[in-house]
């Protein structure tokens, strides 16, 4: 007798490496990005199978949906691409897939004899769970134990928005896609419902799934639906707003740190008083400086006094 | 037969199918997919490795990592989306 949920599992499990392969071999470069999009909900379902409902909200938010708009906003950039491929030889190819069922099968035998469900670092986030100041072990994780990854997490965001700018500066472009009539009105009825989803996502992320990440994705999906509805321009005296935005997160998640320093503690020792104060104050900070990049991100190009599109047209 | 080996060999499945698709792929934007491809073969693992049998309190620190590690690719596939659209600018420019 099969459990039905196990069965679930391993279908769930063969649709996703199915939806993988098809990522890959469908020809036609807009269903490829779809089929991605559907891709990343399903191995966001997965990870909520493996009772893991943070990284679930994380993937579906950042990595499959903006991920989708970013890649969608590229393909009409770049529709008129020649379709020159030059083919890669069939040696090639043939040692390739060779040498990667054989890493399949190396990773595969090393991961059956790996004992699951060691007890990892669980118990010790356990027992200094209350010292951390919130009640969701991701967010004391993400925050307190190992404040020091997200620290360099949100590093890494300002860098990319930095590498965005400097890559496409003084480049013209074609206008970017505007949403129809149907959808403004959507959008308006949809921004209002978004903008609370968005800060109750990181309100609650300190005692239940959720959190700055998750919360400022959504937040940056308000940003992309100004951008496409038009109604908001990014104009080039906007800048230093966008810059501050985001700076904003990493600003004040290392001056906590240093301010905490300062007081003879480690750089993320909070005080046991203000734990919760200091971690919802830099999680809103990092909320914004998200939702500013994220959006950033998607619309690509600085915003500056180039005229837009006079050479493609 | 658990979920976590069956989601185990999943994500090791998904991450050979990225690998394979990075190095014989030819377009840009396919080649970019394909490294996404790995990165959440790879978030498989660790959230497998943080699963514990009657699910009740799964290991939290892979669990943060992956979210770190989601966080880190949108921004390695944004960069990498911003150099393909320059790429597709200056190839269109020097056909014209």
């Amino acid at each position: 007798m099969v459990e039905p949920l196990l069965l679930f599992d391993a279908l769930l499990g063969l649709a996703i490496a199915a939806l993988a392969v098809a990522v890959l071999t469908v020809h036609d470069r807009f269903a490829m990005i779809v089929l991605f999009i559907v891709f990343g909900l399903m191995s966001a379902l997965a990870w909520v199978r493996l009772s893991a409902p943070d990284v679930a909200l994380a993937e579906a938010a950042i990595g499959t949906g903006l991920t989708g708009a970013l890649l969608l906003t590229t393909l009409h950039h770049i529709r008129a691409a020649p379709a020159a491929p030059v083919p890669v030889p069939g040696g090639v190819v043939v040692a390739n897939l060779g040498l990667c069922a054989l890493i399949f099968g190396g990773l595969a035998f090393a991961f059956l004899l790996t004992p699951l469900q060691a007890p990892g670092l669980a118990p010790a986030v356990a027992q200094n769970m209350a010292a951390s100041g919130v009640g969701h072990p991701v967010t004391a994780v993400l925050l307190n134990f190992r404040a020091y990854d997200t620290l360099m997490e949100v590093v890494v965001l300002l860098a990319a928005i930095v590498a965005v700018w400097m890559v496409e500066r003084g480049t013209v472009q074609a206008p970017a896609p505007v949403l129809g009539e149907i959808y403004r009105g959507f959008s308006r009825l949809a921004l209002p419902a978004i903008v609370v989803i968005g800060s109750y996502l990181l309100w609650v992320g300190a005692q239940a799934p959720g959190g700055a990440f998750q919360g400022g994705a959504v937040l940056a999906a308000v940003g992309l639906l100004l951008l496409l509805g038009r109604l908001y321009r990014p104009q080039p005296a906007h800048r230093p707003f966008a810059r501050a935005g985001f700076v904003l997160g990493t600003a004040v998640f290392a001056g906590v740190a240093l301010l905490v320093a300062g007081g003879g503690r480690l750089p993320f020792e909070y005080p046991a008083a203000h734990a919760k104060t200091l971690i919802l104050l830099i999680e809103g900070m990092v909320t914004i400086s998200i939702a500013v990049t994220l959006a950033a991100l998607f619309h690509g190009r600085e915003p500056e006094a180039v005229p837009v599109s006079e050479k493609s047209e | 037969m658990t979920s976590g080996l069956i989601f185990g060999l999943t994500g090791i499945a998904v991450f050979a199918i990225g690998l394979f698709g990075a190095l014989v792929m030819v377009e840009p934007l396919r080649r970019v997919l394909a490294l996404k491809l790995c990165s959440v073969g790879a978030g498989f693992l660790l959230v497998v490795g943080a699963w514990r049998e009657p699910p009740e309190a799964p290991d939290p620190v892979p669990h943060a990592l992956v979210i770190t590690g989601i966080v880190v690719m949108i921004s390695a596939t944004a960069v990498a989306l911003a150099l393909i659209r320059r790429l597709h600018m200056l190839e269109r420019d020097t056909d014209d």
